[in-house]
């Protein structure tokens, strides 16, 4: 219930008629129902422009995470890879020391990724959290398989891409789906890498017209009679555009999300 | 030596763009955190820019923001521990003493969903609910007859407010490994416990807690550790210069004079001093259980 409300709230208010919005009785269903602030958002073409844009580095970011983070957890999860012991130190110690905020943004600006699509995705292209789930999936595969495979004259290479990937179908839909709602809900890359309005994603965006507190147009003024109201549920129906993509394909992935976690927690 | 080449050739392959990654991202930035004893010059680049031993360290030990932004971002994190830390476990017990099962699923469902909302947008609710012109809450305080409350305003609030908003976020998502240890106990315990006539809360406290209890400890360590490293993306977003008293933390003070002021030795050695006590505090926390409970990270 307190989860629900308060998106329940926003949607009511984002659907009122502008007269019950300032008169703040708008509790649960919307009064007065009008669709003049999505029209109004909608409208506006740098939510266009971010949506876009997330759609790109979502996209983009999920393709590259999921090649980079699968074959290294194979390699990491073959008992029989000289080296596997010093790479898994090399990779656990990155989850308690980190070079820091600046240091990162110098190394991304001295390879020239800064304002670029590549900034975005690169920087975290791994998360050593995944990357540790991913190698505990192919761990559990028989090792039978992997023989089998061998003796049809595959290589370690042809086995991870013609049995490995084909049986890890779930967790490799687990691991694109933790990545592709990180970088969805990235705010931090962008804040850092990006300098251009034209490259920015949807949160950055949402930021600026929502919490920075500039007005998307100057119609709004023309709208209602107070600003201050107005403003509100043109918010609302901001929030509500950019988040439903999330809320719409949640009811369907819950449960992969739901595994994933599972066995992230029984492993540690 | 070529027959090891040759056997591993392929997995090595295989690793090597994962390799790079943590070399040229995680690896190389810590090579970076050289520039916290030199003066980094833009134009000179890191090798050519001047020594200056400690002067930095120095110059964040002798700053007077030193102590407020240590304070704030202790008592954020211990805020978040002792309030945030209990909060899955309280809701783990609960669902589990629900015997309707679609009931169950339908309030995990809804518990997890906050969690994959982004900062951007728990933040912007936040301060939108908390607005003092037509915000709920405050329209819900007028109702009852309470002026409005300038919440954003206000830095004694700031930390219950984010607290608040963390557990919000993350309650659900935090129990699904305790409701993963719950399923793990013999139920058959239980029907034990009935026969001896055990109430309800006997049987939550002799039965459940105690299976949980290595999972609580578990989440307790890795929680200690990460008492001063609270989330920068959510706090830069929820706080505003009115209520930096308590709402600055490190990670935003380096993000702003590092950053943003461009001070880029001053803003990385104060992430350097930061990360040591943190890894400090990781440290005595797992010695602290492996003495305590025999319970340990490593």
């Amino acid at each position: 219930m307190v989860t629900l409300y308060p998106f329940l709230h926003m949607l009511a208010v984002s659907l009122s008629s502008n007269v019950n919005v300032i008169q703040n009785n708008i509790s649960f269903w919307p009064k007065g129902f009008n669709l003049s602030m999505y029209k109004l958002v909608l409208g506006d073409p740098q939510i266009w422009t971010a949506y876009r844009n997330t759609i790109i580095y979502t996209v983009l970011g999920t393709l590259i995470s999921l090649v980079v983070t699968s074959t290294g957890a194979y390699a990491l999860s073959r008992k029989d890879m000289a080296l596997r012991n010093s790479f898994t130190v090399l990779i656990v110690i990155t989850m308690f020391f980190s070079g820091g905020m600046i240091p990162t943004f110098l190394v991304v600006r001295s390879l020239n990724l800064v304002d670029t699509v590549w900034g975005m995705v690169l920087p975290g292209a791994v998360s050593t959290w995944n990357l540790i789930l991913m190698r505990t999936f192919f761990s559990g595969i028989p090792k039978e398989l992997e023989e089998s495979g061998r003796m049809d004259g595959l290589n370690d290479i042809g086995i991870f891409i013609r049995i490995v990937v084909p049986l890890s179908k779930a967790s490799f839909a687990t691991i694109a789906l933790f990545y592709a709602v990180g970088m969805w809900n990235n705010f931090i890359f962008p804040l850092l890498y990006l300098r251009s309005p034209d490259l920015f994603p949807l949160q950055v965006l949402l930021r600026n017209l929502v919490l920075a507190g500039s007005a998307s147009s100057g119609d709004v003024t023309s709208i209602g009679g107070d600003n201050m109201v107005v403003e509100e549920s043109l918010k609302y129906a901001t929030i509500m555009v950019s988040t439903l993509p999330i809320l719409v394909i949640y009811p369907f992935v819950q449960k992969y999300f739901v595994k994933g976690a599972m066995v992230g927690a029984v492993k540690g | 030596m070529t027959r090891i080449w040759n056997k591993n050739k392929a997995l090595w392959l295989l690793f090597l763009p994962c390799l790079l990654y943590y070399l040229i991202f995680r690896y190389a930035p810590m090579f970076g955190l050289v520039i916290t004893f030199k003066d980094y010059n833009l134009f000179k680049g890191i090798w050519a820019s001047d020594w200056v031993g400690l002067k930095y360290y120095q110059m964040f030990l002798e700053n007077p923001d030193f102590w407020p932004l240590m304070k704030n971002t202790f008592l954020l994190g211990l805020y978040k521990l002792v309030f945030g830390f209990p909060a899955p476990i309280l809701l783990a017990i609960l669902l589990n003493e629900v015997r309707k099962a679609a009931f169950k699923r339908f309030v995990q469902t809804v518990s997890y969903l906050p969690h994959f909302i982004s900062n951007v947008i728990v933040a912007s609710m936040v301060i939108m609910f908390l607005s003092p012109t037509g915000g709920l809450i405050n329209n819900l305080l007028a109702w009852i007859g309470v002026g409005p409350i300038n919440f954003m305003n206000e830095p004694g609030l700031f930390r219950g407010i984010y607290v608040l908003s963390e557990i919000w976020q993350h309650i659900g998502w935090e129990t699904i490994i305790y409701l993963a240890a719950l399923t793990a106990i013999d139920p058959q315990l239980y029907e034990a416990a009935e026969m001896d006539g055990a109430s309800r809360l006997r049987k939550i406290w002799h039965v459940t807690l105690p299976g949980i209890s290595p999972a609580i400890v578990i989440t307790l360590i890795l929680n200690i550790g990460k008492v001063l490293e609270i989330g920068f993306e959510k706090v830069f977003l929820m706080q505003n210069p009115a209520i930096y008293d308590t709402a600055d933390i490190i990670s935003t003070y380096v993000y702003r004079v590092g950053m943003v002021q461009g001070n880029f030795s001053y803003g990385a050695s104060i992430d350097l001093f930061m990360g040591v006590i943190s890894l400090i505090f990781i440290y005595t926390a797992n010695l602290l259980s492996r003495r305590l409970s025999e319970t340990s990270l490593w």
